[in-house]
This record gives structure tokens, sequence and C-alpha cells, in this order.
């Protein structure tokens, strides 16, 4: 299969040969050509997004709403350093993405043309690789292996910067199968040894806990099946990051609600006094571990990742096993089966009744109220609402974000998509754009905070354009929220600068953007409210007026143990909590 | 020391260790390498880059480093998951050979010139270094070995009039018949 194309057909044909439907992009002078050649075909559709940002996050939810790569097309200078944001998300969040960017004609490159920008060296510290392309021979080779790269392995995005002159330069074309990687090969299959150690040590655990994450979204649904399975088996209390929400049901028993810094405090107490960890594709972040000296000081830890580099890079652990969760799963239940291994289940008893003792607590509880919707009432009654039906949900960054964690419930896989990671304020509603176009018929709905949401307010004009029905279900508390919770907690309230001033009419915002608009204050009138969001046919903007100052609880205040957490009975003064050492942490 | 995070680097040993870098003599990879190391934060003491399988286009990187165990093993781990890379090895954990090159001025000699300058030349045999250029009041010494001889020599000269030194950083092999 070699045939002679210019390199701008080249890009579109690579991307019809890898399967690509979809491209979210932005046109400019340096990429002229290869949007010529999409103009000439139909199998890619191009989504023309209203903000380069907007481009990245889109295909980002594209790509963990649908377990395929996200493709991105973005002009030079400019258009590259917009979509840096989105890069650095997606990668510190493994997902998968291409993202092509134009680039002046190699003679000119290095003399400061017109929109020329050194794409490579900018984003080389927030992709997973990047190339750039100077010769045509070796354009069809760098596509390829870019998919490859970005899928396999630990995901995550990969620039290709593409010279105006290579776009319209003729060459040879090949196709993937011809390529292979020189140096880049991830190892899939865990270490047996190890595995078989692993579930020994499982049979023998008193108070096991599973530490599951995005690494189990990232394997694909088969590893969250896997997951099931091996629960199932041992019988083990599982607890999952806010990265792999979903990956185990959140109406399972066996579940435990999300760990970490806002995560339920049977989930942190189980951690804390387990006397083995699990972890299955996570990365023992800092919002997961709080103070790390304190962390779970008496078990053993076994740690499934597959990045080599994640394995004991904040916590030493007993037995690393480099491989893709969902291998090692299938191989640890195979072990488990062949072994015949009884989990102890004398011990597992006392161990649930302990977790039974800290479930008791209800951390996630809050005082309702008459008068005002509670942030946290509003995305129960979201989820009450949307549970029966074919329902996404992506964020923005802050309280609503951590509630929307707490109180909206995932029973599977690649239905969460929020910016865990980087934290980037405006990944919602493009994000939510990228899950609708993968999943046209679903119920999309970005949860949002007033704040955030103007971050990449433009993109509703996309929405727009698209008849994308996405909703945009906005937590109005008039403040940044999480910033002013901080502020209560380490500056004595003086809430420098996190009051949301001079905000825009929202309904009348949304139909601006020829969305409709929907206002409601009143815990009463909630639910018929989000009914007509959900019967709406087209985009909705809901302008959700909530309890101003809520505070988003529990919560492990920075520098604390997990026995340390803040619960919502709380009675002190919050500001009291942090020491001086820990107000110096983020 | 309790802290908030791991243990302060100060309160474990430090050590150096020798790396030897096979990579795809591609353009940007060194970018990619020294960026890794000062984008986390770690220390490079020395690197050293050529290509030596032309056929192949590999260059072989020697870095020289220094940390806490955990953190070196950390730095193996993140050279390793650049694309680019094909093998990490730790040459300080096998009997590595390990030799530099380190040009050194030294002139200047003062009221105790002529003392000086037999001095200088002394050492110079001591250590087994070249003159490679001399005038009259100054030489340039060219000396190949371990880091520390050319640490020990280099002091020995600021005593008598260094100048200027150049050196290489180190290029090191492992002993016996194996290869990589
Ligand atoms: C305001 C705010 C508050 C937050 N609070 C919390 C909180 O309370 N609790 C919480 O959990 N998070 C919280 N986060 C998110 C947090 O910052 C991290 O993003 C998150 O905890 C990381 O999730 P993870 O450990 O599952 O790792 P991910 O970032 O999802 O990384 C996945 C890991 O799995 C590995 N992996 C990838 N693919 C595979 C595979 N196929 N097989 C095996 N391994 C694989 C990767 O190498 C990586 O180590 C918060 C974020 C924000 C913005
Ligand atoms: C791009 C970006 N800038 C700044 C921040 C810091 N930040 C985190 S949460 C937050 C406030 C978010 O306010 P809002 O969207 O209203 O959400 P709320 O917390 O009120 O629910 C800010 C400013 C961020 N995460 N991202
Ligand atoms: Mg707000």
């Amino acid at each position: 299969m070699s045939e002679m194309m210019t390199g701008a057909e080249m890009i579109v044909r690579a991307m019809q040969d890898q399967d690509v439907a979809h491209v979210f992009g932005y046109p400019g002078g340096a990429v002229l050509p290869i949007y010529d050649a999409l103009f000439q075909q139909n199998s890619v559709q191009h989504i023309l997004v209203r903000h380069e940002q907007g481009a990245v996050h889109s295909a980002e939810g594209y790509a963990r709403s649908s377990g395929k790569v996200g493709v991105v097309l973005v002009t030079s200078g400019p258009g590259a350093t917009n979509a840096v944001t989105g890069l650095t998300d997606a990668l510190l969040d493994s997902i998968p993405l291409v993202c092509f960017t134009g680039q002046v004609p190699t003679h000119l490159i290095g003399s400061d043309a017109f929109q020329e920008c050194d794409t490579v060296g900018i984003t080389r510290h927030c992709t997973k690789h990047n190339y750039l392309v100077k010769r045509i021979e070796d354009l069809p080779r760098i596509i390829h292996e870019a998919f490859y790269v970005a899928r396999t392995g630990r995901p995550g995005p990969v620039v290709i910067d593409v010279p105006k002159d290579v776009q319209f330069a003729t060459g040879v074309y090949t196709g993937p199968d011809q390529v292979s990687h020189k140096s880049y090969r991830p190892k899939v299959e865990g270490d047996a040894s190890r595995i078989a150690a692993a579930v020994e040590m499982m049979a023998k655990a008193k108070r096991p806990v599973f530490y599951t994450g995005g690494g189990i979204i990232n394997a694909g649904t088969e590893a969250s099946a896997l997951l099931r399975e091996l629960a199932k088996l041992t019988g083990f209390p599982v607890t999952s990051t806010l990265m792999g929400l979903g990956a185990f049901p959140a109406n399972n028993p066996q579940w435990l609600g999300m760990l970490g810094m806002h995560g339920t405090y049977e989930a942190n107490m189980a951690m804390h006094d387990c006397d083995l960890m699990i972890n299955l594709g996570a990365r023992f972040d800092d919002r997961i571990t709080g103070r790390l000296d304190a962390f779970s000081p008496g078990s053993k830890k076994i740690h499934v990742d597959i990045d080599p580099s994640s394995i004991n890079k904040t916590v030493k652990v007993d037995v690393g096993i480099i491989g893709d969760c969902k291998n090692v799963l299938a191989e640890m239940i195979r072990v488990w089966k062949d072994k015949k291994y009884q989990a102890d289940a004398e011990a597992l008893k006392g161990w649930w009744g302990e977790i039974n003792k800290w479930r008791a607590k209800n951390s996630l509880g809050y005082v309702n109220d008459k008068q005002l919707i509670k942030p946290q009432y509003a995305i129960e009654r979201l989820y009450a609402m949307t549970k029966d039906r074919n329902t996404y949900i992506t964020t923005e960054v802050g309280q609503h974000q951590m509630w929307a964690a707490q109180h909206f419930h995932f029973d599977e896989p690649n239905r969460w998509m929020t910016s865990g990671g980087l934290g980037t304020m405006g990944y919602g509603l493009p994000a939510a754009i990228g899950v609708q176009m993968a999943h046209k018929d679903a119920l999309v709905i970005d949860v949002a905070g007033e704040a955030s949401i103007l971050m990449n307010m433009q993109e509703m004009s996309t929405a727009a354009q698209y008849r994308l029905p996405v909703k945009v279900f906005i937590l109005n508390n008039e403040y940044m929220g999480m910033v002013r919770q901080w502020q209560e907690l380490l500056h004595g309230g003086r809430y420098s600068e996190s009051y949301s001033q001079a905000l825009p009419d929202f309904v009348k915002l949304a139909e601006a953007y020829h969305a409709k608009g929907i206002r409601c204050d009143d815990p009463a009138k909630l639910d018929a409210a989000i009914q007509e969001m959900i019967d709406y046919p087209g985009p909705v903007i809901f302008d959700c007026l909530v309890a101003k100052e809520e505070n988003c609880l529990p919560m492990i205040p920075s520098g604390k143990a997990h026995n340390e957490m803040i619960l919502p009975d709380f009675t002190g003064q919050i500001g009291d909590v942090i020491d001086a050492k820990g107000k110096q942490l983020v | 020391m309790k802290s908030h995070y791991s243990d302060p680097t100060g309160a474990q040993t430090i050590e150096r260790r020798t790396l030897c870098v096979l990579v795809d003599n591609e353009p940007g990879v060194l970018a990619r390498i020294s960026g890794m190391f000062s984008g986390r934060g770690y220390n490079i003491e020395s690197l050293t880059v050529s290509e030596t399988e032309h056929e192949a286009h590999l260059s072989r990187i020697t870095i020289v480093t220094s940390g806490t165990a955990a953190m070196l093993n950390q730095i193996e781990a993140q050279l390793s998951r650049l694309v680019p890379v094909h093998k990490v090895v730790n040459l300080s954990a096998k009997a590595a050979i390990e030799r530099e090159l380190a040009l050194v001025k030294v002139a200047q000699f003062g009221e105790h010139r002529s003392e000086h300058r037999m001095e200088a030349l002394r050492l110079a045999t001591a250590f087994n270094a070249k003159t490679v250029d001399a005038t009259l009041n100054s030489f340039i010494f060219e000396l190949a070995g371990p880091y520390e001889d050319v640490e020990r020599f280099i002091n020995l000269m600021s005593a008598i009039g260094l100048v200027e030194v150049s050196r290489t950083g180190a290029a090191a092999i492992a002993r016996g018949a194996e290869g990589l």
C-alpha cells in the first residue's frame, strides 16, 4: 500500500486509517492545506471550536468517554500556545490525544517568522512525546507512531508539528501496519512471580483495601469488569480516586466511596488502618496521601501501574507490579482461583464491622434547608432525576466538582470526565461538547461553578452550531467557592478577590448563545426545573442559585493525616485547624 | 524528623550515580533529557553525549548525577519513559571504568616562578598528565583519569596558579566482555 499524495492529504488519510471520526480544531494560515484536504472528504468530521483550549478539552472529553484517541488540529503560534493548557491537562490525567499543529515553512524556522513559536520546545514538558516533521518522507511514519504512543502504555498527549511546506510537499504514504517503534515498548504483562506473591498476601490479609484509580479506566471497560470480579471473589472493600470513579459501581455495598482530601471518612479510615493496600492504577497523589509520614502506617502495599516511574515515586511499596491493569487483574483472578484461595472470613467480618462504624458517621451528610438550595441537595436531585438515563457528567473545577464527585454516583466507567491532576477551570463545557460528539443520544451535563464556566463560555457557540444538547448546570454560589473555603481555613476569612462580582445574567447569556436559560433558587421548584432542562432538546444553561458560604466537607486539611478529617458535624473554628506548616502546602 | 512530605533529602545519604542512557540520535533528544532533570529538580553533575553507533543513529549519553537512592531510582525510571530512550543502565552498580579528560591551564607563577614551574611539571608527571602547551609563564596540561584524580590534580594546581579548566565530564563503560 504505497500511494503518492501531499503532506496535508497524508494527515487526513492517516486519520481515516486510524479510525478517527472527529477532529476538534481551529484554522489559521499554517494549517490551510490540511483544512483544504479535510474539505474534500466526508469521513472525518471537523468540529470548529471557539478557542484552541476548547479544542483540546473537547478531544479529552471525547477520548475519556469513548476510549478512543482524541484528535486536535490547530494553527502555528497562538493556535499552538492556546492549546498548551489542554495538553498539560491531558498529560496529568493520562488522556490519549494527538494534536496536529501548523508550523511556518522549514526554511523560516528560527527566523521569528509571522506566527512562529517553538512549538516542540514549548510543548516538550506538557506532552508524552512530540515531533517536528522536517521531511515529507517521515510524515506518515510519525503520524502512526504518534497514535501508537498516545494510546498505549500510560496514555497521554502527543504533538505533531508540521511546517507548511511539508503539508504541500508530495511523498509516499504508508499505512499504520508498517510502523513499529524502535525504542518505545510499554510493558503490559505483569511479572508472574510478583503477581503470585501479591495474591498470596491478599489471601492472608486481615484488613485489606483496594485503592483503585484512573489506570483502571485507562485500561478499558474490561479492566472494570475484572475489578468487579476480583472484588467479588475476595469480598474486600474498594475505594476509588476522583479519576477512577465508575470503575467500580457506586451502588455496590463493597464500595467505600471516593478517598482523599474530600473523600469519605470510611474510605480514608480504611486506607489508614488497613494491613494490606492494593493500589490498582492510582498514583499516590498528594490529594490522597495527605501527610506522607502518617500515610497508612501499618500496611503492606501492592502497586500495579503501567508506568514504572509511578512505583515508589512518593510512597514506598512492598510489591510493585509493572503492567496493564487489565492483564494483571486477569492474572490475579486466575491465581486466586487456581490456588483455591479463600479470604480470611473471620478477619474480614471484623474489618467490615469497623468500616460500618465509620460509615455510620455519614461523612457526606449536610444540613438541608427549606429556603435555600444547598449545593449537595442540587447534585442529589440531579442524580436522582438522571440516573435511569444514559447520562455523562463533566465538571469544572472547585467545590461543585467535589460535590458532584461525592453526591453523583457512577456505576460504569467512562461516565465521569473531570480535570483531576491539573484542576483546570474551564475544562467542563468543552469536555461536554466532546462527550456529546461521541455519544449523540446521551444526556451530557457539565456540573459547573459560576466562575469556572466563564473561562470557556465561548464554547456555547460551538454547541449551538453543531446542535449539541449539552446542559450546563451551574452551582452558582457567587464565590470562587473553593478559594473562599481555603481563605476561611487559612487566612482568617479574608475573602481577597474570591467574590464573583458583575456576573452575567446566565439566562440571558444562554439566550444570546441560542440556548435555553433556566434559573432556580427554590428547593421546592428544583425538581421541576431540572426536568425542564432534561426535556429541552437543545443546549441549556441552568443557573442554580445555591447557598453561598457552604463548605465542601468532609476534608483532610492540608498537612494532616487520614484520621484527622474535618467532618460535617465539626463545631470548632475551621480557621484553627491547620498549623503554620500545613498552610504552606497547596 | 517529622515533616508533611517525605523525608527531606538532607536526612538521607546522598550518593553519586553514573548512568548510561542509550537514545535515538534525533533532534531535541538532549533537550528532553536535560529538561527532565531541570523540570523535576534533579542534579546533573556532568553530561556527555556523542553518537556512538552511526548506522543505527544511536547516541550514548553518560550522566553523572547525585541524590538519595530513591531519587536516583526515580531518575532512572523517568529517563526510561522518554520515548526515544532505548536503555538506561546504572553503571555505578556495575564495576565500571570511568574517565574524564581535563585541559588545565596554569600560569602567573609570581615571585617563586621557577620553583612553581618545576612543581607544576613534577605534579603533571606524577599524574601522568601531558603537557600540550607551554610558554615562558604558562602550561596547559591534558589529564585523562577518574573524576577523583582530576579533582585532586586541579586542587593541587590551584595552589600554584590555576587559570582555567575545561573538563569533558565522564565517559564510562562496564568492565568485562559483555556489552550494554
Ligand atoms: C479541587 C480538587 C480536589 C481534589 N480532591 C481529590 C480527592 O479528594 N480525592 C481524589 O481522589 N482526588 C482528588 N483530586 C484529584 C487529584 O488531584 C488527582 O488527579 C487524582 O487523585 C489522581 O487519580 P489517580 O491516582 O487515579 O491517578 P491518574 O491521574 O488517573 O493516573 C493513573 C495512574 O494509573 C496508571 N495507568 C494508566 N493506564 C494504566 C493501565 N492501563 N494499567 C495500569 N496502570 C495504568 C498511570 O501510570 C498513573 O500512575 C482533586 C482534584 C482537584 C482539582
Ligand atoms: C485556570 C484556573 N485558574 C485558577 C484556579 C484556582 N481555582 C481553583 S477552584 C477556583 C474557584 C472556582 O470557582 P467556581 O467555578 O465558582 O466553583 P466553586 O468552587 O464556587 O464551586 C479557583 C479560582 C484553577 N483551578 N484553574
Ligand atoms: Mg462558585
